[in-house]
């Protein structure tokens, strides 16, 4: 369980501090997929950079399990089981698939170990163990890449920042299919999906809506969906128009 | 036969990944002296009469057959400047492995000055490795300067991978080929540098015929106060294609001077360079760090990576 204890985060900007995060208290119970979502700006990735401690609180404390992690690094947090997937997948060179999912399981894994983890998120694992992580891989691929890393970790947290970002049609149906898969998985461990989707918003047993770094709104879809129609008009073209039709009649 | 103590031995293994005697044809070189030779039916190594080396005869047609030539130096203060010449016969397909290995725990420089120079025959393939590395702990220093002329005949095709990776304190490398019509030369280049390591690498490629194809592609790491300077240049005489590629990565206080020439003196010349020097993307790190790396250890990940 992940707790977040009135955390905030600001930055100085042009000579003055900008809160991006104000005071959120959160709680993220194991065996539960929750999705923050929000409109652009409103401090969703930063909520996420300070759960995996890429950024640090300004104020505010983060336990995991009842342990104080706010001063634990990035190492120490992933050691103590946090996973972070990036929204844009970080590109290397000269390091292959297979290398980086070994580095992810912490282990020496074999060919055909690494390749589930590819073959889980819908790559044909063959094709990709060799090839290296850089710009000849497609947006798509390198997204699905950067989510087998974080499923071959076996976080106790997993963090997904907006996995829908930069694919393909295709690749998203897939991806539905490995959040619905990690879901059903999940027992001790538990899931945090940053995602303007409808269909992922879809398979949440809990929404959070985040909006001016504070939080908005939490509770199941049907408490929360009726509710984004005051956040939609800033959210932009995700929700479909099915959605806001359906919001404008209620 | 003199038989090799367990430090050169290790040497061996370092620049050669020998750990026995090699198949085909060989020459071990040992402090200054020829420690196992082999010649095989195609290929056939003498000893140079009027100065230090060999002479590699690699017979026309020759395929699938090596070539290893590893020297290592235990000897502290040796110095050594030596002339191996290969003569690859038309047609042939041969791997050559080249390496130099030193290791000085005295407080004399040790050095080993290496001139190679590739007559490669029409349609002759060589894919060619050379590896430098440098260990002992003694104040004497470890210097290797290898020369490597390369001259290609039509159609021919020469890879070159060369790797220093650790131990060597000072270096100059000089190479420079020159390519008749068709040819084709791909050179793959590692270097890293540590400590107040210095090493210069210099690439002079003439395309003189048609279609003659270069790449030079070079990666480098930079570390504590060493310093690094890469040149290469390609010179386009012929309707022909060159690319060259220095991409480093600088750490601590080290410093790189890339320094990528093209020449152009034919209409249908067509030369590219890329140039690109910068430390370890942050997000890199990162990355590897939500993977449950230190800092230290993604950077380690990062850098092997790099100069795979």
């Amino acid at each position: 369980m992940l707790e977040m204890k009135n955390v905030s985060f600001g930055v100085l900007a042009d000579g003055s501090d900008k809160e991006i995060v104000r005071g959120v208290n959160l709680t993220i119970p194991d065996g539960k997929l929750i999705v923050i979502t929000g409109p652009n700006g409103g401090g969703k990735s930063t909520l996420a950079k300070l759960i995996a401690g890429i950024e640090v609180p300004t104020d505010g404390k983060i336990l995991l399990d009842g342990e104080d992690i706010t001063g634990m690094s990035v190492t120490e947090r992933a050691r103590h089981g946090i996973g972070f997937a990036f929204q844009q997948p970080v590109k290397f060179k000269g390091i292959r698939v297979l290398d980086l999912i070994r580095i992810a399981a912490g282990k020496r894994l074999s060919v055909a170990d690494a390749c589930e983890y590819l073959s889980a998120v819908g790559l044909c694992a063959r094709d990709y163990v060799d090839r290296e992580v850089n710009a000849s891989l497609s947006g798509g691929e390198l997204k699905r890449i950067e989510i087998a890393t974080v499923l071959a970790r076996h976080p106790r947290l997993a963090v997904f920042d907006e996995p829908e970002a930069g694919i393909d049609l295709w690749s998203f149906q897939n991806l539905i299919a490995v959040f619905e898969h990690l879901r059903k998985t999940i027992s001790d461990g538990s899931i945090m999906i940053i995602s303007h989707q409808e269909r992922i918003l879809n398979i949440a047993d809990e929404i959070i809506v985040l909006k001016d770094g504070a939080l908005q709104a939490r509770g199941t879809k049907e408490e929360v969906l009726p509710l984004l129609g005051s956040v939609v008009a800033t959210m932009g073209e995700c929700y479909s128009t099915e959605r806001r039709k359906g919001e404008t009649q209620a | 036969m003199i038989k090799l103590d367990e430090m050169q031995k290790r040497l061996l293994e370092e620049v050669a990944d020998l750990h026995t005697i090699p198949e085909g044809a060989y020459n071990i070189r040992s402090n200054g002296q020829s420690a196992a030779r082999q010649s095989t039916a195609n290929i056939e190594i003498v000893s140079k009469t009027d100065v230090s080396g060999l002479e590699v005869h690699i017979k026309p047609g020759t395929r699938n057959e090596s070539v290893h030539i590893p020297v290592v130096m235990t000897q502290s203060g040796l110095k050594e400047l030596v002339y191996n010449d290969f003569y690859v016969g038309e047609d042939a397909d041969v791997v050559i492995v080249a390496g130099c290995g030193i290791d000085n725990c005295g407080n004399s420089d040790s050095e080993h000055d290496g001139i190679h120079r590739f007559f490669v025959g029409k349609n002759a393939k060589v894919k060619y490795v050379e590896k430098h590395y440098g260990s002992g702990n003694g104040k004497g220093k470890r210097i290797l300067n290898p020369g490597t002329e390369v001259y290609q005949e039509e159609g021919s095709v020469v890879e070159m991978e060369m790797v220093q990776i650790k131990g060597v304190d000072d270096t100059t490398r000089t190479t420079t080929a020159k390519l008749a019509a068709g040819a084709r030369l791909t050179v793959r280049e590692r270097l890293m540098t540590h400590g107040e390591q210095r090493a210069i690498s210099s690439y002079v490629v003439t395309l003189d015929g048609k279609d003659a194809v270069a790449d030079v592609v070079s990666r480098s790491v930079a570390r504590d106060t060493s310093y690094q300077k890469f040149e290469a240049k390609i010179v386009g005489n012929a309707p022909s294609r060159g690319h060259t590629e220095c991409d480093s990565i600088i750490m601590d206080q080290g410093r790189i001077l890339a320094v990528p020439a093209l020449e152009a003196n034919d209409l249908d010349a067509a030369l590219v360079h890329e140039a690109a020097i910068g430390k370890i993307a942050g997000e890199q790190l990162i990355k590897l760090m939500t993977l449950g790396l230190t800092e230290q250890e993604a950077e380690e990940q990062i850098i092997n990576g790099f100069l795979r």
